[in-house]
């Protein structure tokens, strides 16, 4: 049987059991986008590096209930520091569990996502927001999440609300038994003048393979505030494509931190849609990876309006036989004049095996601009090496050192405090070589 | 404490070094000058060990080790210490960061406790003080945007907390104003006991009024071509190298 006839199975199974009719017209075309996209291939421009055919060729458990095999025990081992004092929304097998999470804030509002969309509340918002990454992610996989939609859920902040305690979203798959596909999927609205900080993680328990295709969309209205922060460092045995899409309104400030530190392949796409004026996005990535893992970062900044600011930076230090991708693309629509856009990529390879693909793609239609793009792609400097060594340090510290300096300036950005203690930590750990 | 002998090194099979003979005692101090191009910072960055350079023949003893054998950390743990003529710049490491981080590397080769918080702080104070250097300068990341005097304070600041045996400064005059010169040498000065040594490359008289050498050498070609007292700085800025290279040339004629 086809991946597409194998899935269609999935999908007629879960119309038939599941289906909420708000809900269906989307599922629909998304599976028809699905059945004329497919599984993007090398030669799709997206997807030229980062070859992810193979993992759809395997056998996965496919799962529409809620599994009730993951124990509260399970969880906490992974938990992040500060958890105490956050709320904590728990997918497992990417299927929101609301007995397994936490929600302390008030105005903090988290449905179902089905149930959202037929609720008067909620409704227009879903209606006009739910698959809108659709229109940037052109490939079969965004196009899967949207069709397979199923314990996905709904979160919106009061307005006016500034959360004194973040968001942790933790994505669990079990793969103690077998191999896991889930399909995590959620709306975030943060409304005006609304303050929200998200961390969120992954992790697979188990030997087994899981394989993470994730959907999130977040709308930013006027004047609100996004940090958003994620930290990938599953094991080896766990693949992810992971979309975040982000709609700004006018004044919004959004701030980005992606840290990827392990997992087999992993690809990240981050939309930046900036779509009135006097937005501001900041989007940093460390990549940190070992073995033979996979990390592709694909990052979108799209001016729609006049007078926004973006300022990107993604860092990587690639060990091993490791292999990674950035591609940073920059729109700047006809109408978006005084649009000040940066970006830039940094990578240093420390082994002979390891390389990086990247490009930056800037696409400007308006003149009134200012935009600056750069890569570099080199070795650990030799000359900082000698100095460091011959002030009595050894090899390897000295070579610690380095590295921690040139993750230094994307860790800062973390602003949650024990959050970035612990990623500080995770990279002090990698670098004992 | 150090002897040269017959050193000759070069890069990417060119030769630079042609045959450095050179011996320091404790409580003493040398220096080298000659003109730009020499080899007087190979000589040291080849005593400090970089790796880039090929030692391809001669020895080099240092508190009775064999110094090429060792790696550069080794070297500096053992109380070897190059002040650059070009510190490197480490943008997101702190100056202080890396310089406990030297310290307590240095002690660890010595099978030594790493420095406690408090002990480690008075020790920056009183070296702080001694060459006159800013706290806000160190809390700054490594030499980054530093300017080229703070850059040399800088190096004479670390000197001062690894407290080596041998140290050679090459260049550390230059970029200086006259003030910090002064401030430098006094430093530099201050370090010195009977049982350690310089070695200053300067391409001016004026730093050796400051730091009086016992003995001065004058590197042309990749060889000493000359040594004498501190005289010979003074005849050298008088006459310029002319004198030394018409006799240097000769000498290798014949
Ligand atoms: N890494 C290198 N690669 C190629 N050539 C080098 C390298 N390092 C030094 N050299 C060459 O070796 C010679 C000696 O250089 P060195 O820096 O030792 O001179 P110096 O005496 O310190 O000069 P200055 O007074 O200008 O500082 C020069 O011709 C220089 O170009
Ligand atoms: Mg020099």
């Amino acid at each position: 049987m086809s991946f597409v006839e194998n899935y269609k199975e999935h999908f007629e199974q879960l119309l038939s059991v599941k289906d909420k009719k708000e809900l269906s017209g989307i599922r629909e075309n998304a599976f028809n986008a699905f059945a004329e996209f497919g599984i993007p291939t090398s030669k799709h421009e997206e997807w030229k590096y980062t070859r992810i055919g193979a993992l759809f060729n395997r056998p996965y458990r496919f799962l529409l209930d809620p599994s009730h095999a993951v124990t509260v025990a399970d969880i906490d081992a992974f938990r992040l520091p500060g958890h105490q004092e956050a709320n904590e929304l728990i997918f497992v097998n990417g299927i929101f569990s609301s007995a397994l999470s936490k929600i302390i804030s008030k105005g903090l509002a988290v449905v179902p996502l089905e149930e959202a969309a037929a609720d008067s509340r909620y409704k227009q918002l879903v209606a006009a927001h739910f698959g809108n990454s659709g229109h940037y992610l052109k490939d079969g996989i965004n196009a899967l999440n949207t069709a397979l939609v199923n314990g996905a859920v709904f979160v919106q902040l009061t307005k006016g609300m500034a959360v004194g305690l973040p968001v942790y979203i933790y994505n669990i798959n079990d793969a103690r038994k077998e191999n896991i596909f889930s399909q995590p999927r959620s709306l975030i609205h943060v409304t005006e003048n609304a303050q929200l900080q998200i961390v969120e993680t992954y992790f697979t328990l188990g030997v087994e393979e899981s394989f993470t295709n994730q959907v999130m969309e977040i709308v930013v209205e006027e004047n609100a505030l996004l940090e958003y922060y994620k930290i990938q460092n599953d094991a080896g045995n766990a693949n992810q494509v992971s979309t975040t899409h982000i709609r700004q309104a006018g004044r919004s400030y959004v701030h980005t931190v992606t840290v990827s530190l392990n997992g087999g392949i992993v690809r990240n796409n981050l939309n930046m849609i900036l779509e009135a004026e006097r937005c501001e996005s900041h989007l940093y990535g460390l990549y940190f990876q070992k073995g033979k893992s996979h990390i592709d970062n694909h990052t979108v900044v799209d001016n729609v309006k006049p007078n926004c600011f973006s300022n990107e930076l993604y860092k990587g230090v690639m060990n091993d036989e490791s292999t990674g991708v950035f591609n940073g693309k920059i729109f700047v629509r006809q109408q978006a004049q005084k649009t000040n856009a940066f970006q830039s990529n940094k990578n240093i390879l420390l082994s002979d095996d390891a390389s990086v693909n990247t490009k930056p793609q800037l696409e400007i239609f308006a003149d009134d601009v200012k935009c600056s793009h750069g890569c570099t792609v080199g070795q650990l400097d030799e000359e900082a090496l000698f100095y460091l060594q011959s002030r009595g340090i050894g090899q390897k510290m000295a070579r610690s050192l380095l590295i921690q300096a040139f993750a230094s300036d994307i860790l800062e950005h973390v602003k949650l405090a024990a959050i970035r203690k612990h990623v500080e930590h995770l990279v002090a750990e990698r670098l004992e070589f | 404490m150090l002897n040269i002998q017959n050193l000759q090194a070069g890069i990417e099979g060119r030769q630079i070094l042609r045959g450095i003979n050179l011996e320091i005692k404790a409580g003493e101090v040398h220096a080298i000058m000659g003109p730009n191009g020499s080899g007087k910072s190979t000589l040291a960055s080849v005593l400090a060990g970089k790796q880039n350079y090929e030692v391809t023949s001669g020895s080099v003893e240092f508190l009775g080790k064999n110094l090429l054998a060792l790696s550069p950390e080794a070297r500096a743990a053992e109380g070897l210490f190059l002040a650059f003529q070009y510190p490197v710049e480490v943008p997101g490491l702190s100056t202080t960061n890396f310089i406990k981080t030297a310290v307590n590397e240095i002690r660890k080769y010595h099978g030594r406790e790493p420095l406690d918080a408090v002990s480690f702080l008075k020790m920056m104070k009183q070296k702080m003080a001694l060459v006159n250097i800013d706290q806000s300068l160190l809390s700054r990341p490594l030499n980054e945007g530093f300017s080229g005097g703070e850059k040399k304070r800088n190096e004479i600041f670390q000197m001062a907390m690894l407290e080596p045996k041998l140290a050679i400064l090459d260049e550390t005059d230059s970029g200086l104003d006259i003030d910090a010169i002064r401030i430098v040498s006094n430093g530099v000065n201050k370090l010195r006991t009977k049982d350690n040594a310089v070695l200053v490359v300067t391409h001016y008289q004026r730093l050796l009024d400051y730091i009086v050498p016992d003995f001065v050498h004058v590197l042309y070609n990749g060889r000493i071509v000359k040594s004498g007292t501190k005289e010979l700085a003074l005849e050298l800025e008088e006459r310029g190298y002319d004198f030394i290279r018409n006799e240097a040339d000769v000498e290798q004629e014949a």
